[in-house]
């Protein structure tokens, strides 16, 4: 049967504040975190009737006890949605939420239904990286993937080898740059309307709420270069110049255009297109290279119709890898204006949504941008990257 | 600090200073805690008391937008720490006691800064005293109960409870809290019923009302909430409280000190300032505090709350089988109300047979009916009702018992009948399953006689209303094994009853108790004394019912029989009287509007030597002395505790009496009558 493609937009996105692992979260569990950011964004659009929700997605990449039990679903119960909501739980690791995006984006567009909610969680205090996981023996006899592949920050040395330009300097002061804007993001207010206070439980000092994140730090050149290497001897990856291990989680509210239009849902950006793909899983940093060329080519768009980037940064090496890639300077302002992950955190399967959210915010304010991009490298060897159209834009520049 | 509280579990008050969007200065937030989990939950003593008082003092010292209060999860705070009553020595020590907990609440009502009761739990006595001295709350509509109960204890809402509820939600809301419900099997508020009522500002969700308390806060110091509170009602506070005291006094004749006590507190709230209200709240206090009631109170809280939970001479609980199916001997009444507790308790399959399938249907009949309606009131859902309706069935072929692992007969009460269904069932069901018996008076061991198993021959005594009362006698017959006597305990807790070890004696303890006691009172009226004096002969003890309404309520046959077996027993000290075998045969209700029926009034036969209320009540309450005395001799149960508990969970005799032997004790009766008490002084009385 013949059928239209619909045009699907981002309505609304928030999340909780970042915590440091072992930090402001560690009596908090998981799933109530993703649960507070459901129930704030059905709070924040009241026009939205709950049972038009036909779809909750929500990624964690360790799936066990407070992220298993098909969170999507069951958050969807803990936050009151009706019960005849139904939600699942999706993992693709780093781009759990943006994978949670682009498949109910998937499903608005096809028709299946016309409004999801699509978050993640990841609570690395509560599950460390590598919880649980049971590497098929076969990936080492046959020399499938090199073992270094699997630890996060040896990929990034990896990288490093790779791109021998890219000097632990710039590294360090791309991850300063970061810290800078985010210092100077939160004093302007920018970052705060996107988030959820939490209540924090510690059995030694009673009850508080979480309304900043924990991690940004005041650093120096001087005090990153003095950071250990962690992953190899005199390398070049340190925590200055990544992103910690971070509990937070994200929520955002998908919706058909023409639907939002019915309900009067504000439109905040509209989806162009997306792409997912694979890399060489030691250095897995590039992931974002070939997924934004592949975005951009089915979109008919180049980099230079991109206005506005939010990328994550897992690691300083692999965004700078991306920008020389495409010719993009270190301090481009199109590029994470109010600083990324380095500063903020990246609680892994969460991360793809507050990427969103921001951008979203960056349109609102930028009607001059057309089109604005999201993109995050991916373990095991990926990259994952979505375009968006700013519905603000007002026709002038590109 | 003299108020030593060595058991004391101490609440601490954890003080954050919380940012909350919106507000330029921090909030102190205060955290009640103990340190344990919900099960344990957040009480105050002295100690705790001290921790607020602190944290109070550093919440000021920050200069905060507002300082709010709440609880650990699922607990706000249940109240006083009772532990430490019973030590107490002194009536200073108690005035104290009041005065404290006054005087750090009171910061919270006389603060500058505003103050907030975040209630996200249960929060009953003086857990609730403390929000309520709060200028604003917020209730989390997931809070288990809210409540006042210390007038079901002995005691009165001391920490400024019947001065500010009042005050709060207007003197007919408030009566219903500090005085009707404790007194009616201590009933809770729902948050909903506590929000209507004007308890809170706010009823908020569960899932995320700490940041919603937070943030309307907030909005309260920001200006954008205006609370407004509906105002109180004087005109109609008097007429309320002569209203109230008339429905207690009909009730109670005046037994409860504690529930006079809260209803003039309540009269003071109306016009008297709040110190001099508290400080009357102090004096009341200390004077319960150091009542006899109050006594047998913590004593009978203490049985309830722990030693039924732990039955005396319970075998190892590993012993006990699994019972996977239940069984049921009769369709009548009684086996329906059975079916229908097991079925929803136990949830497996329950068979009811009886001698016709008319009567079989009926019983199953009556079960669906019990179903639909709670269905229909909305305390079951229609999954449950689904599972149950599947449950419970029935047949005229006792085959169906086969594969019974427990099967309980509640057929007429002949011992030969009983004994004939118990040979017909060893036939049919396999050598371990539990053979039980609903009788009230017939001997365990000679129902079990005769039989190729008897050690799995177990009585199992219910209370009427089943469903109402939660005293189970578990009845060990003399070859009734460990593992069947496990099992029957295992089914009672899953049940839900209190079970209490009870020897085969004649009518086990509660029937055996009260057919003495009525026993005494017909004795009085057979002797001439005049069927009123008689009857209100025991209104000082406030029971929950007079001597004919009880009669009514077990019905006069059924008293009757059980009463020829217990003069069977001991001729001695049961005898049997013309007129009560009257009134069963003429079979016409005894009361009618809580009058005495004329009718049966004139079917009595009496003598001419009338007693006084007076030496009825000494008459009845020396029999009781004597009969518990021989019970303990004989071993009926272990001690005297076991006795206070049966009559409180199966004949709902009070706290304020501690089931009765305390009061018998404190009464002097029991030395009189025995020659020695039957607890120590200083366990359910004053220290001597």
């Amino acid at each position: 049967m013949p059928r239209e493609v619909r045009d699907v937009v981002f309505v609304d996105g928030v999340r909780t504040p970042f915590g440091k692992a072992g930090g402001m979260y560690a009596n908090t569990r998981a799933d109530d975190l993703v649960i507070r950011c459901i129930r704030e964004l059905l709070r924040r659009n009241p026009q939205l009737p709950p049972e038009r929700v036909e779809e909750v997605a929500v990624a964690a990449t360790t799936q066990i006890g407070d992220q298993g039990l098909t969170i999507g679903r069951t958050a969807a119960l803990l936050a009151g949605l009706p019960k005849t909501v139904p939600g699942f739980a999706i993992d693709r690791m780093c781009a759990g939420a943006m994978t949670a995006v682009t498949t109910v984006a998937g499903g608005i567009a096809m028709g299946a239904y016309d409004v999801a909610i699509a978050g993640g969680v990841e609570h690395m205090g509560r599950h460390p990286m590598g919880e649980g996981v049971d590497p098929n023996p076969r990936i080492i006899a046959e020399r499938l993937v090199d073992q270094s592949a699997l630890v996060m920050g040896a990929t990034a040395e990896n990288l490093h080898d790779r791109v021998p330009h890219i000097t632990k300097e710039r590294t360090d002061a791309f991850a300063l740059a970061s810290q800078q804007k985010t210092a100077k993001a939160y004093a302007n207010g920018k970052l705060q309307d996107d988030l959820v206070p939490v209540a924090v439980r510690d059995p030694e000092t009673g009850w508080g709420l979480a309304t900043v994140d924990e991690a940004p730090r005041d650093t120096s050149m001087e005090k990153l270069a003095a950071l250990k290497t962690p992953f190899r001897p005199h390398g070049k990856v340190t925590a200055g110049n990544a992103a910690g291990l971070n509990d937070g989680a994200t929520a955002s509210l998908l919706v058909a255009e023409e639907t939002a239009r019915e309900l009067g849902l504000p439109v905040a950006m509209r989806l162009v297109s997306y792409g997912f793909v694979g890399v060489e899983p030691e250095v897995m940093g590039v992931g974002p290279i070939p997924s934004t060329e592949k975005a951009l080519r089915i979109a008919g768009l180049t980099i230079d119709d991109i206005g506005l980037f939010e990328l994550n940064e897992a690691f300083a090496v692999q965004v700078l890898a991306f920008l020389d890639h495409f010719g993009i300077a270190d301090d481009d302002p199109r590029v994470n204006p109010w600083g990324g992950a380095i500063a903020i955190g990246h609680p892994l399967a969460s991360s793809g949504v507050r990427l969103m959210t921001q951008l979203a915010r960056h349109f609102a304010e930028h009607p001059e941008v057309r089109y604005g991009l999201t993109a995050m490298c991916i373990g095991i060897g990926m990259g994952g990257t979505v375009i968006w159209e700013n519905p603000h834009w007002e026709g002038e520049a590109k | 600090m003299s108020l030593a509280a060595p058991n004391e579990v101490v609440t601490k008050a954890l003080l954050r200073l919380v940012d909350v969007p919106g507000l330029d200065r921090p909030a102190a937030l205060i955290t009640l805690d103990n340190g344990f989990d919900h099960k344990k939950p957040n009480t105050l003593g002295p100690g705790g008391l001290t921790s607020l008082d602190e944290a109070i003092t550093a919440a000021h010292a920050a200069k905060p937008a507002f300082i709010a209060v709440t609880g650990k999860p699922y607990i706000f705070c249940v109240g006083a720490d009772l532990t430490g009553l019973p030590l107490l020595t002194d009536r200073a020590q108690a005035l104290e006691i009041g005065q404290l907990g006054h005087r750090v609440f009171a910061r919270l009502r006389d603060s500058g800064v505003p103050t907030f009761a975040f209630v996200n739990g249960a929060a009953m006595g003086g857990g609730l005293e403390l929000a309520l001295h709060c200028h604003y709350r917020t209730l989390s509509a997931g809070a288990a109960a809210l409540a006042l109960p210390e007038v079901s204890l002995g005691i009165v809402p001391g920490w400024g409870g019947t001065q500010l509820l009042p005050n709060l939600v207007g003197i007919p809301a408030a009566t219903q809290v500090i005085i009707q419900n404790p007194l009616m099997q201590n009933k809770m508020l729902k948050p909903k019923q506590a929000a209507e009522m004007g308890l809170a500002d706010v009823l908020l969700e569960p899932a995320d009302f700490l940041e919603r308390s937070l943030e309307w806060a907030a909005g309260v110091i920001r200006g954008e909430h205006t609370v407004t509170r509906p105002e109180v009602d004087r005109e109609m506070w008097d007429g309320v409280l002569f209203f109230a005291k008339q429905t207690l006094d009909a009730r109670l004749h005046g037994a409860v000190p504690s529930a006079n006590r809260a209803l003039e507190l309540l009269g003071l709230a109306k016009e008297t300032d709040f110190a001099t209200g508290t400080a009357a709240e102090d004096e009341a206090l200390a004077d319960l505090i150091f009542s006899s009631e109050l006594r047998s109170g913590l004593y009978a809280f203490d049985l309830v709350q722990r030693r039924a939970k732990r039955p005396a001479g319970a075998p190892d609980r590993d012993l006990a089988r699994p019972v996977t199916k239940v069984g049921i001997v009769g369709a009548g009444l009684m086996a329906s109300q059975l079916a229908l507790l097991f079925a929803r308790r136990l949830q497996v399959p329950v068979v009811l047979t009886d001698l016709d399938q008319a009567r079989v249907d009926k019983g199953v009949a009556y079960v669906h009916e019990q179903i639909e309606k709670s269905v229909s009131k909305g305390r079951m859902d229609k999954g449950t009702a689904a599972r149950l309706y599947g449950l419970v069935s029935g047949s005229v072929d006792k085959s169906v018992f086969a594969d019974a692992d427990f099967v309980i007969e509640a057929v007429f009460e002949d011992l030969n009948v009983k004994k004939q269904v118990w040979a017909e069932l060893e036939k049919i069901v396999a050598p371990e399953a539990v053979l039980a018996t609903n009788t009230s008076s017939l001997s365990v061991t000679a129902m079990a006689e005769g039989l190729e198993h008897p050690e799995r021959v177990v009585g199992f005594h219910f209370f009427n209303p089943v469903a109402v009362l939660p005293l189970l006698e578990i009845v060990r017959g003399e070859q009734t094994d460990d593992a069947t006597l496990a099992t029957a305990f295992a089914v009672g807790k899953q049940l839900k009853k209190s079970s209490v070890l009870v020897k085969d004696a004649p009518a086990f303890v509660v029937n055996r108790l009260l057919t003495r006691f009525l026993g005494t009172v017909f004795a009085a009226v057979d002797a001439g004394t005049p069927l009123e004096v008689a009857n209100n002969a025991l209104d000082p003890l406030g029971l929950p019912m007079r001597p004919l309404a009880l009669l009514q309520l077990v019905g006069p046959a059924v008293a009757h029989h059980v009463g020829g077996i217990l003069h069977a027993a001991f001729p001695d000290r049961f005898g049997v009287s013309e007129n009560l075998k009257r009134i069963a045969e003429a079979g016409k209700p005894i009361v009618v509007d809580d009058e005495i029926n004329a009718e049966v009034a004139d079917l009595l036969v009496v003598g001419d030597q009338p007693l006084t209320a007076e030496q009825v009540r000494q008459n009845a309450l020396d029999a009781l002395a004597q009969e518990i005395r021989l019970m303990l001799d004989e071993g009926v149960v272990a001690e005297a505790q076991d006795i206070d508990l049966c009559l409180i969970l199966g004949a709902g005799w009070p706290f304020h009496l501690g089931g009765v032997t305390p009061y018998l004790d404190r009464t002097g009766t029991t030395e009189r009558v025995t020659g020695k008490r039957f607890l120590p002084a200083g366990v359910a009385s004053l220290p001597a």
